[in-house]
């Protein structure tokens, strides 16, 4: 795909190293690697963050900063190599020679020990042609919250700006398949990471497939499908306390859950009666009612944000498309006419937006349709792309990135044309895939 | 790996054998025995047309165990077959037997049963007719290509064609068990053309 602006920035090139993948380089490496990003988009200039009085809190917060804005297609950060001079406060500032280097904004602040293995992290976001304050912050934390914070200030930084809510403070979710010896040994895990793929925690391990995992409304619990059993079955699992229950294990294959937005049901698919059917199961009670009742296959349903629709991917009409249908199973329609394929659909938090894998010439794309004008638009680079997940703002959609480089994870913004791969701290040759953010 | 070893080699064989069987399946389902016992009687002149039984035309009907010799068993334990079990010993008398083959394969984003593979489920739906004691299990599998959730139903609609057509040759409901995996359990673990191919593939499973 062509792609008007198109720049790398920063540290693109550590990318082509091996072993920063690696656990052992874990939480140092953010390596930022966007390809595109939106004509217009804000410039600004991510100071990094001072360390005061001997503090090494050993997380480069600017860096996180730096590739979570970058990722959004809205900013245009400016490389690290650009920056001539490294303030840590307003004070120090020179606006004259930062609108110099072409930036609208930008974010610096200081680190200092404040405790046994804690910081002080004091934060603030300028205006380069007003010469003035929009934003500014301190927080404390524990050394291995830090990330946390960087997070929490990107989110700032993005809500300051662009008046939209940010997202990066929300934990993703992901299926990683470590690489056994042949055909045997193959390990699934289901893992809770941060929205930048760091810290990413193993909650559940299994030889057989895992796949599917869908985040609860509250947070605290994910859905998911596992072959533990010898077949499809589904579990829902506390994040927290591991707690785990198996909520669907029919005749047939169990599999696709999405939480109604009101967290109290669970759409899955079944095929307990025969072809695959969107049913819906009382989280609670386990009472299961059918929703679509039709020959073809029926699943990966998706709720609108009010709780009105269910989109799901259907192959009555022949190749699969996405329809929609009431949960009550009444007034189904089609959605998608673009293009002979198009499944698993994730909607934008407004209604407004749907995202689906798309197929053109034979490759797999993320496209984005409009559900008001069904215009769609391709927002990542194929062959093999998969499995959408829209960030809980809708500004950006996390996927799963095929192919014969084995499968990893890639967020697309929605805005502009910012393509970029998490990095998440897993083993070389380890697959992830199925991200729900 | 040889997924094509036992198919038959041309496309008119196929169609011969298609209506041979057809017409047993009409003479009252036991025409096409295919297992241990052979063809013996009527059917057997049907089944020589089709011309894939190229092995047991000696109309031994005590083809199991005891019509293999030493060597024949022990070289068949070493490959893992089990004399005494009325299949392999079948497999075993004849190495082209259609029962031989366990993996058939499909088109993309079909469930449809292959031609080719019309002689494989008749094969195996008539032995299960003839073993009621037997049990398969159908595994459904489908390339990596598109969504995850679309394939696991994939898998299942192959698992169930398969299904439908051993019933349609005598498998009783209760010998048959259906498994979708999906895409999960790629027997090719790579990305092309070729592996595809080999991965949309139902697959079948005798209990022991």
């Amino acid at each position: 795909m062509a792609r008007a602006n198109r720049f790398r920035s920063t540290l693109a090139a550590l990318a082509a190293l091996p072993g920063l993948a690696g656990p052992a380089a874990a939480d140092q490496d953010v390596v930022i690697d966007i390809i595109g990003g939106v004509e217009g988009a804000t410039p600004i200039a991510i100071v990094p963050f001072q360390p005061q009085d001997g503090a090494a809190p050993g997380t480069d917060i600017a860096d996180i900063i730096s590739a979570d804005l970058a990722r959004t297609g809205r900013f245009e950060v400016l490389p690290e190599e650009d920056l001539v001079e490294t303030p840590s406060r307003m004070a120090d500032v020179d606006f004259a020679t930062w609108r110099a280097l072409g930036v609208d904004y930008l974010a610096l602040g200081e680190v200092s020990p404040a405790g046994e293995a804690r910081y002080e992290v004091r934060y603030e976001l300028l205006n380069a042609y007003q010469e003035g304050r929009t934003d500014g912050h301190r927080y404390r934390a524990a050394a291995q919250d830090l990330r946390t914070v960087a997070h929490t200030l990107s989110d700032r930084i993005y809500e300051q700006i662009t008046g939209r809510s940010g997202a990066f403070t929300q934990k993703i979710a992901y299926i990683a398949v470590d690489k056994g010896e042949g055909e045997q040994g193959r390990q699934y895990r289901l893992v809770v990471a941060d929205a930048d793929g760091h810290r990413s925690q193993t909650i559940l391990t299994s030889e057989e497939p895992l796949l599917s995992p869908a985040w609860s409304p509250d947070r605290e619990r994910l859905a998911y499908v596992s072959f533990e059993g010898g077949s499809s079955e589904v579990f829902v699992q506390d994040v927290h306390t591991g707690e785990r229950e198996r909520v669907a294990a029919f005749r047939g294959i169990n599999s696709a859950p999405a939480w109604s937005p009101d967290g109290e049901r669970l759409a899955v698919t079944l095929s307990r009666d025969g072809a695959a059917n969107i049913h819906l199961i009382d989280v609670a009670s386990g009472d299961v009612h059918p929703v679509t009742r039709h020959w073809a296959i029926d699943t990966a349903a998706a709720w609108g944000p009010d709780g009105d629709w269910l989109y799901f991917t259907s192959d009555r009409g022949g190749p699969p498309q996405i329809y929609r249908t009431h949960p009550d199973g009444q007034q189904t329609e089609r959605v998608t006419y673009e293009g002979s394929y198009n499944a698993r659909p994730s909607i934008g938090p407004s209604g407004e937006r749907m995202a689906m894998v798309h197929r053109q010439d034979g490759a797999y794309y993320i496209a984005v349709q409009d559900l008001e004008t069904e215009t769609v638009r391709v927002i990542s680079d194929g062959p093999a792309d998969e499995s959408p997940s829209f960030a809980p703002n809708g500004d950006m959609v996390l996927y799963t990135v095929g192919g014969e480089a084995g499968e990893r994870l890639a967020t697309a913004s929605v805005i502009g044309n910012a393509i970029a791969p998490l990095r998440a701290t897993e083993q070389e040759g380890t697959r992830l895939r199925e991200p729900d953010w | 790996m040889s997924t094509t070893g036992t198919a038959p080699t041309t496309l008119g064989r196929l169609r011969l054998l298609g209506a041979a069987a057809g017409l047993g399946l009409l003479a009252g389902c036991a025409s096409w025995t295919g297992g241990q016992g052979g063809m013996d009687e009527g059917p057997a002149e049907e089944v020589e047309g089709s011309e894939v039984a190229t092995g047991e035309t000696d109309d031994s009907s005590e083809a199991d165990a005891q019509g293999l010799s030493e060597a024949e068993q022990e070289r068949a334990r070493a490959q893992g077959l089990d004399p005494e079990d009325p299949l392999d010993a079948a497999v075993l008398e004849d190495p082209d037997s259609p029962l031989a083959t366990r993996r058939i394969h499909f088109d993309f984003d079909d469930s449809a049963i292959r031609d080719e593979y019309v002689p494989v489920l008749e094969a195996h739906g008539a032995f299960l007719a003839e073993h009621p004691e037997e049990e398969l299990t159908i595994e459904g599998h489908t390339d990596e290509r598109g969504s995850r959730e679309y394939n696991l139903a994939l898998g299942e609609r192959r698992a169930e064609s398969v299904e439908e057509m051993l019933r349609a040759h005598g498998a009783q409901p209760g010998q048959l068990e259906t498994v979708s995996y999906g895409e999960e359990k790629p027997l090719v673990d790579a990305s092309n053309e070729e592996a595809w191919a080999e991965n949309r593939r139902a697959k079948l499973i005798y209990e022991d």
